[in-house]
């Protein structure tokens, strides 16, 4: 086992120039900084149209050093495909394939193509960045915006329905490597990621991305948001690691303990400002049922 | 030597020979046969290529789209409305310059669901900036499929095969296969200026101001426009690299040396019918029984639809008298696209031949010879004109 890693220790080798388009404060920026460290340089990036395509830079700049290929928007796990498909076919099998998708481009008009490539079985990592609605297009909803939240297509009541279980339904495909993980805990993403590039076959990451301009709030609270996600029990950082549960990291530490009230996470935010007193109190039940079962191993999974 | 087989069959010999590296496709009929065809071979042994079983034909074209941009030569192939699910990743594998190469089993398109043949479904994609070329025969698809990779790769520019479903794609005819030196000779082996490489990253396709730009060295970028010019300028260089790669085939094979019009007659015809497909060789035993009753008519086979071979047209018919077009798609609303770019092309002529339009065939519509034999004598005639509208053959209305 190597040490634990740190921030102190992990590689000064940047794959992402600073000073690239991301908003200020945008937790995309830190997840992808982290995790490229991980996958290392002899990598091939698949992007589909996102805020990343915008982080990415606008031709002829590039701000990451990997080679990157765009592709449309639905296609993503399919274009991975392809990239694994010409790397077999040349003999170049040791580089890593890593997809990179928001969450549109994952559970909504990616999911089919998704869906078709961890059947096949594709050798690739794909990372599911979920800032929890359309941020490249301003803001739309997406399956993984949260109830009750408002965006641009949900503008005065927030929206009627839950949020995607994507996790589920990749754990439903049966892959080897599933986790959860969040911008608010690179260091986690970082571990998460090497783990991930020792198994083969289709491997998923989900990573809780915060998004001051999506959700309303000041560009310097993007960790703490991350981290009340987490602490509240709503967002919870786990591993399905050849079909096995396991809490991880923050929310391992949660188990057995007291958590935040979900009230002290939606406050931070103004697109929470639909909930009513009873939304919170009805997600802080659901909240409570699903640690419930955590505290007595029997996963919802 | 020779086989009898089908027209898919001779489209997946085609890919075999050409090497392709990575295959993926989604089943859809008239062109379902072929990519069996190409799973058997790959899963038999015969064929060193990826087969990749994909969801759908958007993923399809995905795959070939990244595999083409890590540098593999890749191959697909579908009809009708798998086309048309195409559509989006047609124009993106188009503006990224790769030189795909794809088999369009010509079908209708639906609704109401038809799986017969006609050629709305390449038509309507006709300005996806795909190089689009027709066959008529077993050994033309064949021969179509290697001269469509050298093409591709030679300017960069994705192409189609297409060919009629049902009446190509599942019926035998015998064509010959050419022994494996002669087609690497033809065709040498893939190799793009760049691919997705780690030791030479770069960003592709990536989001393109309006205006041009410097790059870091201060070096000007081109802006969007400037690209989709130099894909319209070496699409029309691209009619130039496909005389030469005909004539090149022809040595090497000794067959084609027609890489726009394949006439049948024509030379010292009054009129001329032109089509594309397998329609132009159905039509020379119509034009046989017409000349026998002296009229004076030749029918010309198009191969190659985009580029648009406009000036090969201009050269070829300006002094005829009349050309009559023969379409299995229509431009709804207007006429044949094919009749209007005939039109378009002639228009700079003085001296020009009056053009007639007649639709036919559509979602499968059997198209009897006599009928032909009747549109041919009816507009073959010093007091036909120019018509704005299409007639129809074979409605039964
Ligand atoms: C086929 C297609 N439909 C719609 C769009 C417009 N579009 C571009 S990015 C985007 C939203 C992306 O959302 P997500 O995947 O969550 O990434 P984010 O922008 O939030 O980072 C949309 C709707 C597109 N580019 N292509
Ligand atoms: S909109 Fe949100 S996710 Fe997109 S760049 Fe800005 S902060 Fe990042
Ligand atoms: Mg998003």
């Amino acid at each position: 086992m190597t040490a634990k890693t740190t921030i102190l220790n992990l590689t000064d080798e940047e794959f992402v120039h600073p000073g690239n388009r991301a908003c200020s404060g945008c937790g995309l920026s830190i997840i992808y900084r982290t995790a490229l460290k991980a996958l290392g340089r002899d990598t091939i990036l698949v992007v589909p149209p996102s805020c990343l395509t915008v982080l990415q830079g606008l031709y002829p700049v590039a701000a990451t050093q990997l080679p990157s290929l765009n592709v449309t928007f639905a296609s993503t796990a399919a274009a991975a495909t392809g990239v694994l498909g010409a790397l077999r076919a040349q003999g170049r099998e040791k580089t890593t394939v890593a997809a990179w998708a928001g969450d549109g481009g994952t559970a909504d008009i990616g999911l089919q193509a998704l869906s078709g490539a961890c059947e096949r079985g594709e050798n690739f990592i794909f990372f599911c960045y979920d800032n929890e609605a359309y941020m490249n297009t301003g803001v739309q909803r997406s399956g993984t915006t949260p109830q009750h939240v408002l965006t641009t297509t949900t503008p005065i009541s927030g929206k009627p329905q839950k949020k995607k279980d994507v996790p589920a339904i990749m754990a439903a495909h049966g892959l080897d490597y599933i986790a959860t993980a969040s911008a608010a805990y690179p260091i986690d993403l970082y571990d998460k990621t090497i783990k991930a590039k020792t198994f083969t076959g289709p491997r998923y990451l989900h990573i809780h991305t915060p998004c001051p301009a999506g959700w309303g709030f000041l560009p310097q609270m993007t960790v703490k948001i991350g981290r009340l996600a987490v602490e509240t029990g709503l967002f919870d950082l786990y591993e399905i690691e050849n079909g096995r549960f396991r809490l991880t990291g923050q929310s391992a530490k949660m188990l057995g303990k007291k958590r935040l009230p979900v009230g002290d996470y939606f406050k931070t935010q103004s697109r929470f400002k639909a909930l009513t007193d009873a939304h919170i109190e009805e997600i802080q039940q659901d909240v409570d049922r699903k640690w419930n079962a955590y505290e007595n191993n029997d996963s919802p999974r | 030597m020779h086989i009898i087989e089908s027209g898919n069959v001779a489209a997946a010999f085609g890919v075999k020979m050409a090497e392709a590296a990575v295959i993926a496709a989604y089943p859809i009929t008239p062109q379902t046969p072929l990519t069996e065809k190409l799973s058997e071979l790959v899963d038999a042994g015969e064929m060193d290529a990826q087969y990749i079983p994909v969801e759908s034909e958007h993923s399809a074209l995905a795959v070939c789209i990244a595999a083409s941009s890590a540098g593999s030569r890749t191959f697909t192939a579908t009809s009708a409305n798998g086309l048309l699910y195409m559509n989006e990743q047609l124009h993106w594998a188009a503006g990224a310059r790769l030189p795909i190469v794809m088999c369009v089993v010509n079908r209708g398109i639906g609704a109401p669901w038809t799986v017969w043949n006609d050629h709305q479904d390449a038509i309507s994609q006709r300005d996806t900036g795909w190089i689009q070329l027709y066959a008529c025969d077993h050994q033309q698809i064949f021969d179509t499929v290697l001269k469509a990779f050298r093409l591709a790769e030679t300017v960069s520019i994705p192409v189609m095969v297409c060919y009629d479903g049902y009446i190509l794609s599942h019926t035998y005819m015998p064509f010959a296969l050419p022994d494996m030196e002669a087609v690497r000779k033809f065709l040498p082996p893939f190799a793009p200026a760049y691919f997705l490489d780690p030791a030479r990253p770069k960003n592709l396709n990536t989001v393109t101001l309006p205006d041009i730009r410097p790059d870091i060295r201060g070096e000007t970028a081109p802006g969007y426009m400037e690209i989709r010019h130099n894909l319209h300028t070496d699409m029309r260089k691209s009619l130039d690299v496909l005389s030469d790669i005909e004539k090149e085939f022809k040595d090497i094979f000794g067959r084609g040396g027609y890489p726009f019009i394949e006439p049948y007659r024509v030379s010292d015809a009054d009129y001329v019918a032109v089509c594309m497909g397998s329609l132009s060789y159905h039509l020379r035993d119509v034009i046989d029984t017409l000349r026998a009753e002296g009229i004076s008519v030749g029918v010309a086979g198009l191969r190659v639809y985009r580029p648009f071979p406009d000036r090969a047209i201009a050269d070829a018919f300006s002094h005829k008298k009349g050309l009559i077009v023969f379409e299995k798609a229509l431009s709804y609303g207007n006429q044949g696209a094919l009749f209007a770019d005939i039109k378009s092309a002639l228009y700079a002529k003085t001296d020009r031949p009056f053009v007639r339009n007649y639709i036919l065939g559509l979602g499968g519509r059997e198209i009897k010879t006599t009928e032909l034999a009747d549109a041919l004598r009816n507009s073959c005639k010093p007091s036909s004109a120019t018509t704005d509208r299409p007639e129809w053959i074979g409605l039964k209305m």
